[in-house]
């Protein structure tokens, strides 16, 4: 194997770094702690205008995934709130992979601008991990369809444009076959949006469809091929757009807070031989997630679909992150308990804020339970238990 | 980039994938306990050039990388051979860099003392320490190369390894000082990189082995491994084995690049040699232990007993790699490197 970066992917990566440096603000991040919304208008703002969103949207013009791995790398080690910007590229992604013409030309110049973004509206308050028993149904009417039904974790959907739906059409064949996907603006009449607060600080919705009448051309994908569509927006979300990097920005806060505290016998925290080997067992973790959303991103650059591989360092990298943050907070009591703006909070209170938000990430996205049925039965060939 | 082998890669893994597979099946293993040695199998590994692979073509080598050798080593963790593979190619490439080359081609072993001698001169359980001539180590701040009949027994231990004590005392002092720890630190770091590609091997295995037999066995009415509980436990070894492999594939990677790299943990920005091998090692020594220890749970009681294959790897799991001593003093060297030095107390 070769780890090399060509050199127009290290100035890639450098031009990253200048753009996050130059656009990054600490107030942006106090935003996003305020609102619950993980979103910067403005670095989005700036990757569009740099040229930067045309070249990450998989499978779309002239970009490579090991770029796209770059920018969603770049972000979250940085803690640029990325959440928004991500889903809305990943759903950009699957249009160029199963939309039509029409919809190409008139979604992605609007993600591309950097000021639209796209919530995911797949669970229901019935159904989570049973994702394909969706009950929200769309039923034909001429050239329209109606939509009944309720999502729930539809986060972003106070400030998106467009929610990418999954539907039941079809309630006479079995669940996997009669689901279709729809991209709609979440603008129409009938749709309602209600807050939903989480101990993470994160707001997401509940989003309600009250006879909610959709143009055909919203529909992704055939009409009952809506798994089809469900895998490719999956193996996209797993590794591929973020969420495998929290234990980067976590080690950093922590180390430089460590390097600059005594611990009660007047020893520097960080000198301490247990926190030690933690920090080095996190920075080991952090390299394996690095290198398996690498992969993701090389299977997704040379063909592939990384739905297996996305699924592995899913599991990997938020496991290893929630371990970081029960030791760091454990090596950090009891100033780790302290939250943002509070004087003596551990690392300003991002140790704090880790070990509350890092129980969400095991969770969306496919739980680990599901990813690991997806491994036992889809890679090691084991009989489907369910 | 590119994050699969390549072909010469690919090459190398199914010549002695298959050498292997022929010549060490589990009676093989089985009968070279409880040295842990086959002499006749290391013989014939020596007549396919693979042990001087690595070394200079200029000294007769076959001029590889250590990519190369870490496929080699792969391979031997799958069938958990009885032989110094790791020990004499990471031993040799150190004489030959010293200019003191060992033959090609000869069936002496030479090995290295992973850990310094202590206060008598005393290297404490070489690996490869009881088969091998040649033995090369720190001894204070000299690196010392003693040549001598090998004691040809090891003390009964865990995974039957060959290893044994040894006296560095009337030897050569091949370096001092700094030059003495630089190659010392490069040789470590390949044996490293090479026992993490050997636990690889291992990880492989233990799930093959596991896989069949949660398919075979059969309880409930049903095959083992369409419950969950099972299910669940295993596909953690996709996980660690497709990390393990990574990151060890970057150290060999990295130990074929001239000079220091990176070591930029802010920004997980890590491609120095010694710090990636340290790395890989204790990654791939950690999944290789709960590989083969929830292979061997997947057994039951089958698993605990001699007759069954998997012991075989899960006591080599935990040998090969604690052997170089506790992962928590690993851990401490890797922090001075990645978060600098502990502060001197006044």
């Amino acid at each position: 194997m070769d780890f090399s970066l060509t050199p127009a992917q290290v100035e890639y990566r450098e031009r990253i770094r200048t753009l996050i440096r130059e656009v990054h603000r600490p107030e942006h991040t106090e935003r996003q702690h305020r609102t619950g919304t993980f979103d910067s208008p403005e670095i989005n703002r700036a990757l569009a205008a740099g040229g930067f969103l045309e070249r990450a949207i998989p499978g779309y013009g002239d970009g490579d995934p090991i770029e796209l791995w770059m920018l969603f790398n770049e972000l979250e080690k940085a803690a640029v709130p990325a959440d928004g910007i991500a889903m809305a590229l990943m759903v950009a992604g699957v249009i160029a992979y199963v939309g039509t013409e029409a919809q190409k030309a008139e979604f992605l110049p609007q993600v591309l601008a950097g000021d639209t973004l796209v919530s995911l509206g797949y669970s229901e308050p019935e159904c989570g991990s049973d994702v394909a028993s969706a009950q929200t149904r769309a039923v034909r009417d001429g050239d329209d369809w109606v939509v009944n039904g309720a999502k729930m974790w539809t986060t972003m959907a106070h400030v998106a444009k467009w929610v990418l739906l999954l539907t039941r059409t079809d309630p006479d064949v079995p669940k996997h076959r009669g689901l279709t996907f729809f991209l709609i603006p979440l603008d129409l009449p009938g749709i309602t949006i209600d807050a939903v607060y989480t101990m993470g600080t994160e707001r997401t919705n509940a989003t309600f469809y009250d006879d909610v009448r959709v143009p055909d051309r919203y529909r992704v994908g055939e009409v009952d091929g809506g798994w089809r569509v469900m895998a490719v927006a999956l193996a996209f979300e797993r590794g591929l757009m973020g969420g495998t990097a929290a234990g980067v920005p976590l080690l950093r806060h922590f180390h430089h807070w460590a390097a600059n505290v005594r611990d009660d016998d007047g020893r520097r925290l960080v000198d301490d031989p247990l926190v030690r080997e933690r920090m080095v067992r996190v920075a080991v973790d952090n390299e394996v997630a690095a290198l398996m959303t690498l992969r993701t991103a090389y299977i997704a650059a040379t063909g592939g679909l990384p739905g297996l591989e996305g699924s592995m360092v899913k599991v990997h990298a938020t496991e290893a992150y929630q371990r970081a943050a029960r030791w760091f907070s454990e090596a950090a009591a009891p100033a780790a308990l302290l939250q943002f703006d509070q004087p003596g909070a551990a690392a300003e209170g991002w140790i704090e804020y880790d070990l509350r938000h890092s129980p969400v990430t095991t969770i969306y996205g496919g739980t680990s339970e599901i990813n690991r049925n997806n491994i036992a039965e889809r890679h090691l060939g084991l009989p489907k238990a369910r | 980039m590119r994050l699969e082998p390549t072909e010469d890669e690919r090459t190398i893994a199914e010549v002695f994938g298959g050498f292997f597979r022929n010549e060490c099946p589990p009676a093989v293993v089985r009968a070279a306990e409880p040295l842990g040695f086959d002499i006749g199998l290391w013989a014939r590994l020596v007549g396919t050039g693979a042990p001087d692979m690595g070394r200079a073509e200029a000294v007769g080598g076959g001029g590889a990388a250590l990519t190369d050798l870490a496929v080699v080593a792969e391979q031997v963790g799958r069938t958990v051979a009885p032989v110094p593979f790791v020990e004499h190619a990471v031993a040799c490439r150190l004489l030959d860099r010293l200019g003191v080359s060992p033959p090609v081609g000869a069936t002496e072993v030479a090995t290295l003392a992973l850990r310094p001698a202590g206060a008598a001169g005393d290297w404490t359980l070489v690996p490869a320490g009881a088969v091998a001539g040649t033995v090369v180590g720190l001894v204070g701040d000299d690196l010392v190369c003693v040549h001598g009949p090998p004691p040809g027994g090891a003390p009964a231990n865990h995974a039957a390894m060959p290893v044994a004590d040894r006296a560095s005392g009337g030897g050569t002092v091949l370096a001092s000082a700094a030059a003495a720890r630089e190659a010392f630190a490069v040789a470590r770091a390949e044996w490293q990189t090479l026992t993490a590609s050997a636990c690889v091997g291992i990880i492989t295995t233990a799930l093959d082995l596991a896989i069949a037999y949660v398919t075979e066995r059969h309880q409930f009415d049903r095959p083992i491994g369409s419950f969950q509980a099972i299910q669940q436990q295993l596909a953690d070894l996709p996980i660690v084995l497709e990390g393990a492999t990574l990151l060890t594939a970057k150290a060999a990677w990295a130990g074929d690049r001239p000079g220091r790299g990176t070591v930029d943990v802010d920004r997980a920005d890590i491609t120095d040699f010694p710090v990636l091998a340290g790395m890989a090692f204790l990654h791939a020594a950690e999944a290789a232990a709960l590989a083969t220890d929830r292979a061997l749970h997947a057994h039951g009681g089958y698993g605990y007993s001699e007759e069954y294959d998997i012991q075989l790897l899960y006591r080599r799991a935990r040998g090969w790699a604690l052997v170089a001593g506790d992962p928590a003093r690993e851990c401490r060297r890797l922090a001075d490197a990645m978060f600098g030095p502990v502060e001197e107390v006044a």
